[in-house]
């Protein structure tokens, strides 16, 4: 029987915040064999990275290990001494977290960072920078030699991460712990990514502790999951089983806010977790979870339920874990849903273009984008960095100003480049929910000033018609009265976002603007937020631009969606037909990229190469250096038009629609074979 | 980083052609006729009438600009109204006065404030940061006149062990001329102590802080080796910046300093000059401090754009 | 309206509003009970005392010559001795915390209205105004603030008037340089867009919307400043720009008698500067502290 890898028991972490301590983990015990992957699933606050440095003995100065072990092959790492810890670093453990530019030193070149690594192995420096070398072209890294010398700011995202993995992985460690290592990244660099770590932990037979509040990449990625809440282990057991079959009231919940196997909007409405995450070190008598529980009894609030296995390596921390799944809906499943009238187009762009001068070079955001938003449907628009996603919604929104040529018109009539320059009909017609709450609301005016100003703005509304107008936007986007005087720093996340959306309505805007109104909120949140944009959508009537990068939630929300790469458009369509086929090569590679809850084995298409930038995109179509339908010369010289190549499906491609449709029901079925043997 | 330096000097270049503009405007709008000042109040207006002309000063303001800088470009400083000599006879020896101390006074206290304020970011919150930060910088709001007055009364009165006056006798071999300066420059090092150990210490902090000093001590390396090899070179940049911006006040702002310990440098000619109302000598003085302070920003820009790499790669991929 | 069941509300767990009010005040009562500011606060509270009483507390008439009680040491009946002139320098520096007090702290207002007036307009709207006021700004600064002020009081002269306008102008720059990085910060946030999509006039985006959110930078730079007024004040008195010779005036005093150290005199020179020090280091205590509150 081998060693458990890494073994936590009773783990329990508290900071000290003027001068109280507040308990973060309550107690975790789990442990990840030799060469297992383990994934830790939470939400904000429940813990998971603040487990992630107790391993690494990198907690912050008011933090203190309350209670509980933490092994380490065997070795108790808790007592151990700094230097010990220090060849603990060196040799057994390593961990690469969110953001990879930030992690690696701007003022050094990448070979002596990774040279380092082995270097506190003792290899001799330039026996460390050959193998710096290999090891940078074991993580794919083509030209391993040129990035040796370079200095990070000069990598892309997805090299700079791989340069930390190779870090991570250079010393051949036991356990490697990535905490949120793919938020952020573009889709189809995540994927890359991610494959490449599946690859090195075969290869190096590496335990892998994963942390994620993404479940569907946790779903790919990781062979055992513990669902992490409030300091608490709630749930564990094997990662396709927990996902399939949820035995804990909180596992059950979560997945039911999330959007997934195609659901759509007309089917049925997202489920919500009532109540909010709890405080940092809130005293939860009982069960953690109980207050919000819709399963909830006496017993959950007088005893903290112990984690009763289940069998097969599962366990459940709940009374009732075998009627988890009786767990009672929170939003009522059905909501009316509106046609999306196919009247007149309500906003028309037509040949929109904007170029940037950026330090001497001219950077073209949008070319030539010809759009419709129709009134009362939503349009999804989806694209990765440097799609130019969000410089459309500047110039639709008249924030900057489009190039000349490009023509914007609402209801017919011309819309002035500026803001500044149209009519106040015309300003609250358009308007906008923010993605970052945080910055959208000025966090020194009440909730009362900022939809009221913007009643009285757009409206012209004054005085006790106004409050009292805004109380009832309050009401309508679920905004307690009673908060109506607090400020945003008052406010969660998931508060501060229905503000914004109040004050976007608040001038009975006719298109609302969403730019990833959900990616900063938790999971929970985002399905309360999401199902009050349907319930706002449908009463209202208005047209949505929805911008998001989470290709589950456009297609729940879009009734049609278009898709961008490099600043052109490269297909539009009905959201079933974008999503199901026939498609756009980009549309199928990004689809295949994102990872889902079902596990379902796509086919698998890598892309070569990264994004080019914006500054000197290929010739002919932007896409073919990537194309993995690449067809030949005509792709390099000539840009293919969009044109519609079925009713209401337009494509930029010039491989003829028919052939796609065939091509990718063949790779379609290839991949699915592969599942069923 | 060629684009980024030839638009860093572009700039100074424009802002060097505003300071003449505003030195040469300041000068000469300084009340007082130059001639009635000259010749007294009891003058004959025809006797002043006749040396403005002589002196030029009765052209058009574009004119006497014009001729200035041009004057200027060519070596040709202008000839002082109360000494009757070559500006630049006069500018010399108190601008090299005024380098001497202020580099013995860089000497000794750049190396001081950058350790001082390293030590403060990586003992930060304890006792020894609070005594450095507070201590350093209670002394240098102090202004350097009371601070010059202490050092005097307790080392110069009380102690006896340095002279007063700054002004070595002639032809003093350097160690006594150090002995003479060291007082003033005590006073300077005391005063920018703690404004140049702060920003030390705040770009220390920052780097400290940041994420890939966590991913340093995580691959196992001990703190020292961290401090020394990941931390300190990101956190002296702007350090350079603060640096350079002393340089202007070290050269030209000593008025109070020099005027204390009996020393002739620019910041008491230009003093003088400004009681005298000696235009050519004022203005030429005031702008060389001036472009003193531009060329030491710019020699910062350039330093801070060959040590940091952003800057002088571009992002290239 | 709406047929949705209310159930979907979040449960009534009430927001935190607690949480954030509690650390306001208790970030107040931290400041107020931190060393660095209570010290401050005595250090400069003193002085304050003496600007408005003291005519009350001053042992002696300052501004009375006694030729022959001059120079006398500390003794009882003076404490801090007699000055050139037999004047009793504990007195004269009990009053000469007024001419201080009152130029230095209207001169720093003046500076910061003007400063971060200038600020938010360049730090908002940028563009040409941006770069052409920048320009101006880095030519003023070139100089040493002190020279500047030098200058223009040697050209119009002295006065209490004078005094509050050139200070003030001469912060302008400097005041408007850090408010304009703090605006340029802050422009960047989404709400300054948001108000442009409510029609909203650059003013009022300027003044309601980003001003607001820059203030602690601002108290923080006045503060600074308001230190270096009193010590301008204090250096032009030196050089002989006093801003009313008739009352007593610390700079002023020790310019007059730092020639007399060589002869053994210490104390009319030393208590004039241990009062500038003082004040200034608490005014600068008090800065810090209130730095450190809106650091957290």
């Amino acid at each position: 029987m081998n060693e458990a890898a890494i073994e936590l028991q009773d783990l329990q972490v508290a900071y000290t915040v003027r001068g109280v301590d507040r308990r973060v983990l309550r107690g975790v015990s789990f442990s990840i064999g030799q060469g297992e992957s383990y994934g830790l699933v939470g939400e904000s606050g429940c813990g998971k990275t603040t487990a992630a440095f107790a391993i690494m003995r990198y907690l912050p100065r008011n933090a203190k290990i309350l209670n509980g072990s933490i092994r380490l092959n065997g070795e108790d790492m808790i007592g151990m001494s700094g230097s010990s810890m220090r060849r603990l670093h060196a040799t057994t453990v390593s961990m690469v977290y969110q953001n990879p530019a930030s992690a690696l030193n701007p003022s050094i070149r990448i070979g002596p960072q990774l040279a380092e690594v082995f270097e506190l192995m003792g290899v001799a420096k330039e026996e460390a920078m050959h193998q710096s070398e290999e090891m940078l072209h074991k993580v794919q890294i083509s030209d391993p030699q040129r990035v040796m010398r370079r200095y990070p700011h000069q990598l892309s995202g997805g090299m700079q991460q791989r340069a930390v993995i190779a870090m991570a992985l250079a010393k051949n460690p036991t356990l490697l712990i990535l905490d949120e290592p793919t938020t952020g990244l573009d889709a189809t660099v995540e994927a890359e990514v991610l494959d490449l770590i599946a690859a090195l932990r075969q290869e190096f037979g590496t335990s892998v502790l994963f942390i994620s509040h993404n479940l569907a990449v946790i779903a790919k990625m990781c062979e055992r999951v513990g669902v992490l809440y409030a300091g608490r282990l709630v749930e564990e057991g094997p990662a396709h089983e927990i996902f399939r079959a949820p035995r804990h009231p909180y596992t059950v919940g979560l997945l039911r806010c999330i959007p997934r196997g195609g659901l759509r909007k007309d089917e049925t409405a997202l489920d919500t977790i009532p109540g909010f995450l709890p405080r940092l070190g809130a005293d939860l008598p009982g069960c953690v979870f109980e207050p919000r529980c819709g399963l909830a009894k006496e017993v959950c609030r007088e005893q903290e339920p112990d984690l009763y296995p289940l069998g097969h390596g599962r366990a459940s921390r709940c009374h009732f874990h075998d009627r988890a799944h009786e767990l009672p809906r929170v939003a009522p499943a059905r909501l009316p849903a509106v046609q999306a009238a196919n009247g007149q187009p309500l906003l028309e762009v037509a040949n929109g273009s904007k170029t940037f001068r950026q330090e001497g070079q001219d950077v073209q955001a949008l070319v030539d984008v010809s759009l419709v938003v129709r009134p009362g449907e939503v349009l999804g628009l989806v694209g990765e960095s440097g799609s130019g996603k969000t410089t459309l919604a500047r110039v639709l929104l008249g924030l900057t100003a489009a190039d000349e040529g490009s023509i914007l018109e609402m209801d017919g009539e011309r819309l002035a480049g500026k803001v500044e320059k149209r009519s106040t009909e015309q300003v609250r017609s358009l308007q906008i929910v923010f993605q970052n709450p945080d910055g959208a609301l000025n966090r020194r005016h009440s909730v009362r000033r900022i939809v009221g100003r913007a009643l009285e703005k757009l409206l012209g509304m004054k005085g006790r018609d106004r409050d009292k107008r805004a109380v009832e936007l309050a009401e309508s986007v679920r905004f307690d009265q009673a908060l109506m005087g607090a400020k945003p720093a008052q406010l969660s996340g998931g508060l501060k976002q229905r503000v914004a959306i109040a004050r976007a309505f608040a001038g009975e805007p006719r298109i609302v603007l969403c730019d990833e109104p959900t990616s900063a909120l938790d999971v929970s949140v985002q399905a309360a937020i999401l199902n009050l944009l349907v319930e706002l959508q449908t009463q209202k009537g208005v047209s949505y631009v929805f911008i998001s990068h989470d290709l589950g939630v456009v297609r729940y929300i879009s009734d049609r969606i278009a898709v961008m790469y490099l600043g052109r458009l490269q297909e539009v369509g009905d959201a079933e037909t974008v999503f199901s086929g026939p498609h756009h090569p980009y549309t199928e590679a990004l689809l295949s990229a994102v990872p889902t809850l079902e596990g379902e084995e796509r086919a698998r298409i890598r892309l070569e190469g990264e994004i080019p930038s914006a500054a000197d995109p290929p010739s002919g179509c932007v896409f073919h250096t990537r194309c993995p339908r690449f067809l030949g010369e005509i792709c390099v010289q000539e840009e293919p038009p969009l044109t519609e190549v079925e009713p209401g499906h337009l494509m930029r491609c010039h491989i003829p629609v028919d052939e796609l449709r065939r091509l990718q029901a063949e790779a379609r079925a290839v991949a699915q074979s592969k599942t069923t043997t | 980083m060629g684009r980024f330096l030839l638009t860093r000097l572009g700039l100074a270049a424009i802002t060097l052609f505003l300071l003449s503009v505003f030195v040469f405007l300041g000068a000469n709008l300084l009340p007082g006729n130059v001639a009635r000042r000259k010749l007294g109040n009891l003058a004959d207006q025809s006797a002043v009438d006749q040396l403005n002309h002589q002196l030029g000063t009765d052209k058009p303001i574009l004119v006497q600009y014009w001729n200035w800088i041009t004057g200027l470009l060519h070596g040709d400083l202008g000839t002082s109204l109360s000494y009757q000599l070559p500006v630049s006879q006069l500018i010399g020896p108190a601008l090299t006065n005024s380098v001497k101390l202020a580099a013995f006074a860089f000497v000794m206290v750049v190396p001081l404030a950058i350790v001082g304020g390293v030590v403060a970011a990586l003992k930060r919150d304890r006792l020894t940061d609070r005594i450095i930060t507070v201590g350093g910088l209670s002394l240098a709001v102090v202004p350097e006149f009371v601070t010059g007055i202490m050092l005097i009364l307790v080392f110069g009165l009380w102690l006896g062990l340095f002279p007063v006056s700054a002004n070595a006798p002639d032809g003093s071999d350097i160690l006594t001329q150090l002995k003479y300066l060291f007082l003033p420059a005590l006073t300077l090092v005391i005063v920018l102590f703690g404004y140049i150990s702060r920003i030390t210490r705040a770009g220390t902090i920052e780097a400290l802080d940041a994420d890939y000093t966590r991913t340093a001590m995580l691959k196992g390396l001990p703190r020292r080796t961290v401090v020394r090899r990941h931390v300190l070179r990101n956190s002296l940049l702007p350090t350079i910046a603060v640096i350079a911006t002393q340089t202007g006040y070290l050269i030209g702002g000593l008025v109070v300093i020099e005027t204390l310990f009996n020393y002739p440098g620019m910041g008491r000619l230009i003093f003088t000059a400004a009681n005298d109302k000696d235009f050519p000598l004022l203005a030429a003085s005031v702008l060389i401090v001036g472009i003193v302070f531009l060329v030491a920003t710019l020699l910062a820009d350039i330093a801070y754009s060959l040590l940091n790499p952003r800057i002088r790669y571009a992002a290239a991929e | 309206m709406t047929t949705i069941d209310e159930q979907a509300a979040p449960i009534a767990i009430p927001i935190r509003p607690d949480e954030t009010k509690v650390e306001r005040n208790e970030r107040l009562r931290l400041l107020v009970r931190s060393p660095t500011f209570l010290i401050g606060c005595v250090l400069v509270g003193v002085w304050v005392v003496c600007a408005i009483f003291g005519n009350l507390i001053a042992p002696h008439n300052p501004v009375a010559p006694d030729i022959l009680s001059k120079f006398e040491p500390p003794s009882g009946q003076h404490l801090f001795g007699t000055d050139k002139l037999g004047q009793d320098v504990l007195s004269r520096v009990i009053l000469g915390a007024r001419s201080v007090l009152v130029v230095a702290p209207v001169a720093t207002i003046l500076g910061t209205v003007l400063g971060t007036t200038i600020g938010l307009v360049t730090g908002y709207y940028r563009g040409f105004v941006d770069e052409a006021t920048m320009r101006v700004v880095d030519a003023i600064l070139a100089i040493p603030l002190i020279i500047t002020a030098l200058l223009v009081v040697t050209a119009v002269g002295p006065s209490r008037k004078t005094l509050i306008l050139v200070i003030g102008f001469v912060f302008t720059p400097i005041i408007a340089k850090t408010v304009r990085a703090a605006v340029l910060g802050e422009a960047q946030l989404d709400y300054v867009q948001a108000a442009r999509l409510r029609n909203e006039h650059g003013p009022y985006v300027m003044f309601a919307e980003i001003l607001p959110n820059v203030t602690g930078p601002i108290i923080v730079e006045f503060t600074v400043r308001l230190g270096y007024a009193i010590f301008t004040v204090a250096t032009l008195a030196f050089l002989g720009f006093a801003a009313d010779p008739t009352i007593p005036d610390w700079g002023k005093d020790i310019s007059t008698h730092y020639q007399s150290i060589n002869a053994g005199y210490w104390w009319p020179v030393l208590f004039p500067s241990l009062a500038i020090a003082t004040l200034i280091v608490g005014i600068n205590l008090i800065a810090d502290a209130i730095a450190q509150l809106f650091e957290r």
